[in-house]
């Protein structure tokens, strides 16, 4: 009996609510606005979390960056020796598990074709920088060990250099400047597209590093060397070899410390997750408090109500309705109101970083468990903010509240 | 409760409703107001009691002591043997619930909800089936002569019909005494007697007690007993020996 009382008052509730549809619409909107932003940007969240980590996963998890120059926190730097082929050619040499080593530097130089120029960032690599980065060749080849040995003027394009400098036309077999040097197209890299943080990842000219060096840096300091392990398990032995090695080749006395960084990919990995999940909590948090603002919507509007219902609350208390039972309708009717704004907002929240996922090319994660946080807060909302309205409603004095106007 | 209920003896055991001394004063101190100043009534079952008075002389006040929708600041109220004011809130609202139905000069009817579910509401707080509300809703209506009506809502009925859905609502719970504050006082006087006709006949047919507050003494004419309200003190209460109330 209890059970059907409730099913009434939820019926009633719904009555209610159905006979002021605008005013319900707009009074929800509120919870149905902080319902859907938790939701989606608690998705997209993820979404963006897992990108990262797919992304540079598949850079190759057992990929480690050597760069000169310890990374530290405050301080200045350690005066950095420079990194050398010769530092290359001794990790790969010397450490076992190690597959490749590739040393590569970079500048940025301004790319002219015809009467066409582009900014970009001219890449000096070896052979093995493709097979480090995972890098493949879409159209033309890769350099050749004898240009690579002779410093031929030949480079190989990124995706966009090649798109803005040759739109539709087939760049292979052509001739452009790259700064002062002029350089033959032998071919064209697959696309990679925009990364996470919006970074065009197609946007470079590779050439041999020796004509790198020679003819645009003039210099034979490495940016840095990419090295691939020859498995995810071997990365972190791997890093802890180079250390050793570069420590030892840099002759840095025990105690002192590194003046170059060695990472491995795991944890950038991890350190990039760690940000995005920081955001997305502190997003969560910001769309959290806008749930909590509907709920204030939510308690103005059943304050309003009661007022306005003042004389329909007098015909329940003259007819028999006890205090809890129009307190009980008034709450019903908050929860509801509260519950229907959260089943929309789930659907909006749902839909919307579906689409937002699709447009940003994200992965679509759903958290179960963040929807059913984000529902069922909507219902203690109801809840709390119900409850005052519903009280001060079964207060009434019947008689009063009959002659209310 | 038989049918046509006889003029009771008022200091009988069978008294539906016992005022003994009972006062109201609203205010305190200096601007201290005595609503009733003493009163002693009683009203057996079946009766039909009509309450005049000037407004301000305490008939209001009594109507809603009667109705255990305020309590008495002295005295006893004894319904049904039972002292009203030693009751609970909620106990009041359960004695509403069950034994009381009221009727308003302004109808009190829910706007925008068909007569049918208005006169489902009092049977909702008695946890009534969904389908037996239903068929006791629809049969309280056709009584009142609504039958046909049922889906119409308040803004769609005339005053009329408004009062008589109301009284629906009034009876659907098969009440031991009804109250009417001035059921006709918004209604023009055919209305009026189309009213007081169908008032007549519950009390007689379903020996419903019934109470009514009105100024017209046309209206009064139709009760068996005339209580008359005087600066809080019953001035007259007379009983007329008219079987048949004049048309």
């Amino acid at each position: 009996m209890m059970l059907a009382m409730l099913g009434n008052t939820v019926l009633m509730a719904l009555r209610e609510i159905r006979r002021n549809t605008l005013r319900s619409t707009l009074t929800t909107l509120g919870i149905v606005i902080g319902v859907g932003a938790v939701i989606a940007l608690v998705t997209l969240g993820q979404g963006a979390t897992d990108r990262v980590t797919n992304e540079i996963s598949s850079m190759g998890v057992n990929m480690i960056i050597v760069s000169p120059g310890a990374m530290r926190r405050g301080g200045a730097s350690v005066t950095a020796q420079p990194l050398l082929m010769a530092d290359a050619l001794a990790i790969e040499r010397e450490i076992p598990v190690v597959m490749a080593a590739a040393p590569s530097a970079q500048r940025a130089q301004l790319v002219i074709y015809g009467s066409l120029n582009w900014n970009t960032v001219a890449v000096g690599v070896t052979d093995a920088y493709f097979r480090v980065r995972n890098l493949g060749v879409a159209s033309g080849r890769s350099f050749s060990d004898a240009e690579l040995q002779a410093g031929s003027t030949v480079c190989v394009l990124g995706a966009t250099p090649k798109k803005e400098l040759f739109g539709g036309e087939d760049p292979i077999g052509q001739t452009l400047r790259v700064g002062r040097v002029a350089c033959e197209v032998i071919g064209v890299t697959e696309a990679k597209g925009r990364s996470t943080f919006g970074m065009d990842q197609d946007d470079y000219v590779l050439m041999p590093l020796v004509t790198y060096q020679r003819r645009i840096a003039g210099s034979v300091n490495l940016g840095s060397i990419a090295v691939s392990a020859v498995s995810e398990e071997a990365t972190h032995k791997a890093k802890t070899q180079i250390e050793a090695l570069m420590r030892e080749r840099r002759r840095i006395t025990p105690g002192k410390p590194d003046d170059f960084s060695v990472q491995d990919m795991r944890e950038i990995v991890e350190t990039l997750a760690t940000v995005t999940n920081v955001l997305t909590a502190l997003l969560g948090a910001v769309a959290a408090v806008s749930l909590l603002v509907g709920g204030i919507g939510i308690m103005n509007i059943m304050l309003v109500s009661v007022t306005e219902r003042t004389r329909e609350i007098g015909i329940r208390l003259a007819i028999g309705a006890r205090g809890r039972e129009v307190l009980m309708q008034f709450l019903v009717e908050a929860v509801v109101l509260c519950m229907l704004g959260g089943i929309v907002g789930m659907a909006v929240g749902l839909g919307g970083s579906y689409f937002a996922a699709q447009a940003m090319s994200l992965p679509f994660r759903v958290l179960p468990e963040i929807v059913a946080i984000a529902f069922g807060f909507s219902v203690i909302v109801g809840v709390l903010f119900g409850f005052f309205p519903a009280l001060k409603a079964s207060r009434l004095n019947p008689i009063e509240a009959l002659r209310h106007e | 409760m038989s049918g046509d209920a006889p003029s009771g003896d008022p200091q009988s055991e069978t008294a539906l409703i016992e005022l003994r001394g009972v006062t109201k004063v609203y205010g305190r101190g200096q601007s201290e107001v005595a609503a009733l100043a003493g009163i002693d009534l009683s009203i057996a079952g079946g009766e039909f009691v009509a309450v005049m008075g000037a407004s301000g002389s305490g008939k209001s006040t009594c109507m809603n002591m009667l109705g255990c929708l305020d309590t008495p600041s002295g005295g006893e109220y004894l319904f049904r043997g039972v002292d009203v004011a030693r009751l609970s809130k909620d106990q009041q609202a359960l004695l509403r619930r069950h034994f009381l139905g009221f009727v308003f000069q302004g109808f009190n009817l829910l706007g925008r909800t068909s007569a049918l579910e208005n006169v489902e509401l009092p049977l909702i707080y008695r946890g009534v089936s969904s389908r037996e509300r239903r068929q006791r809703a629809l049969a309280a209506l056709a009584e009142v002569g609504l039958a046909g009506r049922e889906k119409h809502t308040p803004a769609e009925l005339s005053g009329g019909q408004q009062q008589r859905v109301a009284i629906a609502r009034a009876i659907v719970t098969d009440p031991m005494l009804l109250l009417a504050d001035e059921p006709t006082g918004n209604l023009d006087s055919q209305r009026s007697v189309e009213i007081m006709r169908l008032l007549t006949e519950l009390n007689r047919t379903r020996g419903i007690t019934v109470v009514l507050v009105t100024h017209e003494p046309d209206m009064a004419g139709y009760a068996s007993r005339t209580i008359t309200f005087r600066d809080g003190k019953i001035e007259r209460d007379e009983r007329s020996q008219r079987d048949e109330p004049r048309a």
